[in-house]
């Protein structure tokens, strides 16, 4: 569970979420991720390690470069999470449209009792 | 095509839409009223809501227990701070996993819809980390969920 608390911490960061938008197009270096971003490599690195701490990215070594990449699995495992939490709130409100519909045909049963009385 | 939507908002945010054939006042009551919360605030099969305790008024107390009748079993606690009868609810939740998990902050609208009704509950959460937490603790407890719905199975 750590890994995730690391996870959601270092989506967190729109500059991070920004870098991870622009690997999702392909491997880059430091060098490709500092210019659009107008920052500089050290501080770019820093975000990096963070993600790669997290698990969300991974690098590669090629020569003197590193560039990096998208960590499939990071992103899955919050993917994961969000839908099974929706999966389980699906569940209820399914449920919960068979309670609702209950509940106006005992409304409506109601009503023509009374429309009887009358 | 599903009828729920759920969606991250800026940084410490979830919103979860879903539309309903019901009124606003019946989706309302639903949400407030013990005896029909414990028909469909269940989570997976075979898991029965045994105390269920909602004092909607502000300030008013929610307890819900939960448990999988294999000596499974979690609960929630919270507090109303607002409520606009068959509109809104704003309200504070904890779930006890059994360690208590940060204070959601959640927002509950109930607009009319065409015949129906739009339910939106937008979660707010203090910081990122708090998120961060959360989630993490959600993810132990759906994957709880996931297995006792397994056993189930089997």
């Amino acid at each position: 569970m750590e890994t995730l608390d690391a996870k959601f911490a270092a989506l967190a960061d729109p500059t991070r979420r920004a870098i991870l938008a622009r690997l999702s197009q392909g491997e880059a270096t430091v060098n490709e991720l500092a210019d659009p971003f107008e920052m500089s490599q050290p501080a770019i690195s820093q975000h990096l390690k963070v993600l790669e701490d997290a698990g969300l990215i991974i690098r590669r070594v090629e020569g003197t470069k590193r560039p990096r990449r998208l960590a499939g699995t990071g992103i899955e495992a919050m993917n994961e999470w969000l839908a099974m939490l929706g999966a389980t709130m699906e569940k209820n409100y399914d449920r919960l449209d068979e309670v609702l519909a209950d509940m106006n045909e005992h409304k409506q049963s109601k009503q023509n009792k009374k429309g009887e009385m009358r | 095509m599903s009828k729920m939507t759920l969606q991250t908002e800026g940084d410490s945010c979830l919103v979860v839409m879903r539309r309903f054939a019901a009124s606003p006042e019946a989706v309302y009551r639903a949400h407030t009223d013990p005896e029909l919360i414990k028909k469909w605030l269940l989570g997976p099969d075979g898991w029965s809501m045994p105390v269920c305790i909602n004092e909607a008024r502000p300030g008013g107390k929610i307890r819900y227990e939960w448990t999988n009748g294999k000596g499974h079993g979690f609960y929630l606690t919270g507090e109303y701070l607002e409520l606009n009868p068959y509109h809104r609810i704003v309200h504070v939740e904890r779930m006890f996993l059994p360690d208590p998990t940060p204070d959601n902050h959640a927002e509950t609208t109930f607009e009319p819809d065409g015949e129906g009704t739009l339910m939106t509950i937008r979660m707010t959460l203090p910081d990122e980390q708090t998120r961060a937490s959360m989630l993490a603790s959600g993810m132990e407890h759906g994957m709880e969920a996931s297995y006792a719905r397994l056993e189930g199975l089997l």
